[in-house]
């Protein structure tokens, strides 16, 4: 047990020590004056809506191209299951650096046109490279849910019972998989908010950009909102633990019967 | 290798509040293949696992060949263990799992070879040796599970319901064989299950266990026919519930029969009592005056078994050898009991007496 | 922060895969849309960066981008110590991690402690970044808790020569991420370890020493190196941590990829970020196959 009471101190000393920091104000009392700081700060809180927007837009996107995908080849194509879930995990092996390297040289040698189209706005810049990031993430979270339910019997019932595919999709696997959803979506939001490296190299001001940048004036204010991104991920993925256990035992058994 | 009787004194177990294991006692003859048997939680693993050292006990002793092994580690008290499934070492071939235990009482490699292969022989694997465990069968793993419990030379045998996560065929087949080494071998051998079938078709004597508690021990024969209390008595086969008069000469007037009465004898002659009797105790024959209707007819083989509803109500399942002219469903039918005994198993709250 | 780590757990084949034959007519046009997708929007930009470290910047074939990032001493040093700083901070991070997730698989499946760590983990490994960097910032930097409350028991941080914003620095923040990620890593392999295991090889006269010598660590060997390769590529692609720790002037590669992409150096020095780029993918990929192969041994044992 002496690991737990090291790994106690590793990993929870820099959390308090960033919680005690970030209440230290700048005119000497203790108080939640750093936190405020978004609300008062036009830079970060513009930032943080522009960030959300992607988030947004990445998370539809992702899930626009990826669920019926999912479902598709546990359904159709069962012997490419293999393959299209490698060709999901390739964005692993290309740093996010180098990903912001091949965008940069796309971005400089772009046309005007192209410029405009997507170049010219974050959201439509990163959005697309964002939906390769998360897919790894997302991918092994759909198929991990589809494939915890018996998805050929309940479509074939479905069928049978006369439903269309969209019905099918939207009103039998769907309500089904609500749980690899969730996990799905909260996954690649947490990676949208976390995502510097190619934000920065792009020179698209989103949250995590602006956070660095605000750590080079204003160090409690980047402490407090690191704090408050820590505990924000940390309760997301808390949430998805619980719903994830429910969710899983409610399938064990549902193989059972 | 010389068979060792053991012996289990008073043995107890709590888990907090739960008292699994309440002063167990059992004697298990030397060369003797005992079956405990119960449902699940009656304490029947507890005890196996108290015996094979894995679990210590709150109260009594463990003995074996007339030693007390109670305070012997799991690791030095020379068991042979057999669990449930998946006991295989994932990492080693069959050969090498069989080999483990001599390997860890520094026996010569030679030496475990050979004895390895012995084994392996005797439960009819010798082509498998070189197989890893996810290569073999689920009954295939149960044999080399039983060839390393085997190859240390164990006093003792101990055998967690090693059949339970076979399919029914295997089951059967792998049961006999273990029978069969078991007796070859002369080992003094525990063998836990929930089968009721499984416990009479194996062992020299079945142990029945409910709630911590022995509730009969005594062979297949006697478990099942004379079961000592109501609890053997259903867990035991099938049993009907009737209602029955005792008579004043300790007979029980049942079903239009005068049936000697076995169980719990204190109480008065007249008295309504309810009756315990086995579906083959019991006969339909068809009778347009009789007082019960046939409601369902299943043919299983070698037996049929009936479904009879009394016109009170009540329902009755009868087994009868299958043949042809039986009743069928929708027949009036009287029914007879036709054994020699019953069992009484306490006072007949609701029952009417059946009229014959 | 590298996205290395999702591999966390294998998905074990659909045996229904293997005994379905052929591919339905028209099938294919289902993954369409998403193999359309992935070719343009990782295939572009991948395409940029091999074409661009292979040619000059009037479009011929050449080596001279590679044949720079292995002769400049910067690139090479930046290289080594991408290298350093991922071989240390996995064996680190796996040592601790192995041991840290021992203690919380024996805690149970649903425990409070199991739960806080997992969740917490999935943070630390996937997600901390920036937030990461401000943490340490705060906690060793020159203001930090931990430094000024050292400086009250007399011990200066500073004047010893240790800086957060260094690479000894970055090392700390990294294993403060690849500890967690080991966790997340191996208790999959350590909840596949059968208590039965352990009673059999008790019963049959080994100690626990004999037990973990003999059973557990042969079973266990594949999923830890497997998880130290993951735990070296993590490493090794991560960029935002030592990005907001230090800034694009880190002695790593994806530092100088950074500097020299966005024109920080000379004029068209691009091509050699890009080689250098070409580079990293390379020693990933070898990493992920190393892993693959490895993951498929830990799982045959462990279905």
């Amino acid at each position: 047990m002496a690991i737990l009471v090291l790994a106690a101190i590793f990993f929870l000393g820099p959390l308090i020590s960033a919680i005690r920091f970030s209440l230290e104000q700048t005119n000497g009392k203790d108080g939640l004056g750093n936190y405020t700081q978004l609300l008062h700060n036009a830079a970060l809180g513009g930032s943080l809506v522009t960030s959300l927007e992607i988030a947004a837009l990445t998370t539809a996107i992702m899930l626009a191209l990826m669920l019926p995908t999912v479902v598709w080849v546990r359904l159709r194509l069962p012997r490419l299951a293999l393959l299209v879930e490698s060709i999901s995990v390739l964005p692993i092996v290309i740093p996010p650096i180098v990903m912001a390297a091949g965008l940069a040289t796309l971005q400089s040698h772009a046309s005007a046109g192209l410029s405009n189209l997507i170049f010219s706005s974050p959201l439509t810049a990163l959005t697309p490279v964002y939906v390769i990031l998360a897919m790894p993430f997302a991918y092994r979270s759909l198929d991990v849910g589809v494939r915890a339910i018996d998805l050929r019997t309940l479509v074939d019932a479905a069928r049978s019972l006369g439903a269309g595919w969209t019905t099918v999709l939207g009103r039998v696997i769907l309500p089904n998989v609500r749980t690899a959803v969730l996990t799905a979506a909260s996954l690649t939001v947490a990676l949208v908010l976390a995502e510097v490296v190619i934000a920065e190299t792009l020179l698209y001001t989103t949250y995590p950009v602006e956070l660095v940048d605000t750590g080079q004036a204003q160090l409690g204010v980047a402490v407090a909102l690191s704090v408050l991104s820590l505990a924000i991920t940390w309760m997301l993925l808390l949430a998805i633990s619980f719903i994830g256990n429910r969710g899983a035992s409610r399938a064990r058994i549902g193989r059972l019967l | 290798m010389s068979a060792v009787a053991v012996h289990l004194d008073g043995l107890t177990r709590r888990f907090g509040e739960l008292i699994a294991l309440d002063e167990l006692d059992l004697d298990v003859a030397p060369g003797e293949l005992v079956a405990l048997l119960g449902p699940s939680g009656c304490g029947k693993t507890t005890a196996l696992r108290l015996l094979a050292g894995f679990d210590y006990p709150d109260g009594g002793r463990v003995k074996v060949g007339g030693v007390d092994i109670t305070d012997v580690p799991a690791s030095k008290r020379d068991m042979g263990m057999v669990f449930q499934a998946y006991s295989l070492f994932p990492n080693m071939d069959a050969r090498t799992n069989v080999e483990f235990g001599l390997r860890m009482r520094k026996q010569p490699s030679p030496e475990r070879r050979a004895r390895a292969e012995q084994v392996l022989g005797l439960v009819g694997l010798s082509a498998h040796a070189g197989h890893y465990p996810h290569q073999l069968s689920g009954g295939q793993q149960q044999r080399v599970a039983l060839a390393r419990a085997l190859a240390i030379e164990p006093s003792v045998l101990l055998l967690d319901e090693p059949l339970s996560a076979l399919d029914a065929r295997v089951r059967a087949q792998l049961r006999g064989e273990i029978r069969s080494v078991q007796q070859r071998l002369g080992i003094t051998t525990l063998f836990v299950t929930h089968d009721q079938a499984e416990a009479l078709s194996i062992a020299d004597r079945v142990g029945v266990m409910h709630e911590g508690k022995l509730e009969q021990i005594g062979t297949p024969e006697e478990v099942y026919e004379r079961p000592a209390t109501p609890f053997v008595a259903e867990f035991v086969g099938t049993m009907n519930r009737v209602a029955g008069r005792l008579a004043a000469d300790g007979r029980l007037e049942v079903l239009g029969a005068s049936l000697k009465a076995s169980g719990p004898q204190s109480r008065a002659a007249g008295e309504l009592v309810e009756v315990l009797v086995r579906p083959e105790a019991l006969e339909a024959v068809a009778d347009p005056n009789g007082h019960a209707t046939v409601a369902e007819r299943t043919f299983l083989g070698s037996f049929t078994r009936m479904r009879v509803t009394l016109d009170d109500g009540s329902e009755l399942l009868i087994d009868a050898a299958s043949r042809r002219g039986l009743p069928e469903p929708g027949v009036r039918v009287s029914v007879r009991a036709t054994g020699e005994d019953a069992l009484v198993s306490g006072s007949a709250h609701g029952l009417t007496p059946a009229a014959p | 922060m590298g996205s290395v780590a999702v591999l966390e757990q294998s998905l074990p084949e659909d045996p229904a895969a293997r005994r379905r034959r052929g591919i339905p007519r028209g099938a294919w046009v289902g993954i369409v849309p998403f193999t359309l997708y992935v070719l343009v929007f990782l295939g572009g930009p991948l395409y940029e960066v091999i074409y661009g470290a292979f040619t000059t910047t009037g479009g011929s074939l050449t080596w001279h981008n590679f044949s720079q990032t292995f002769s400049q001493p910067e690139y090479r040093s930046a290289f080594e110590e991408s290298l350093k700083i991922s071989v240390v901070t996995s064996l680190l991070g796996g040592f601790f991690g192995v041991w840290l997730a021992c203690a919380v698989v024996t805690a149970g499946p649903r425990s409070p402690l199991r739960r806080i760590v997992g969740s917490g983990a999935g943070v630390l490994a996937y997600f901390a970044g920036v937030p990461l960097a401000f943490a340490f910032i705060a906690t060793l930097g020159r203001y930090g808790e931990a430094t000024t409350l050292l400086g009250h028991v007399g011990i200066d941080l500073g004047a010893s020569g240790f800086d957060i914003s260094s690479l000894t620095g970055v090392e700390l923040a990294y294993v403060y991420f690849q500890v967690p990620l080991m966790v997340l890593l191996i208790t999959p392999a350590l909840e596949g370890l059968r208590p039965e295991w352990r009673e059999a090889a008790t019963g049959l006269g080994a100690s626990t020493f004999g037990y973990i010598r003999h059973v557990a660590a042969p079973v266990l060997a594949p999923a830890i190196l497997g998880g130290l390769l993951l735990l070296f590529g993590n490493a090794f692609a991560a960029y935002a941590t030592s990005y907001a720790l230090v800034g694009i002037y880190v002695n790593l590669v994806p530092g100088w990829i950074q500097q020299l992409i966005s024109g920080n150096v000379l004029v068209d020095e691009n091509g050699i970020g890009l080689a250098l780029g070409v580079e990293m993918i390379v020693v990933i990929a070898v990493v992920m196959v190393a892993y693959g192969l490895l993951q498929r041994r830990a799982t045959r044992w462990l279905r």
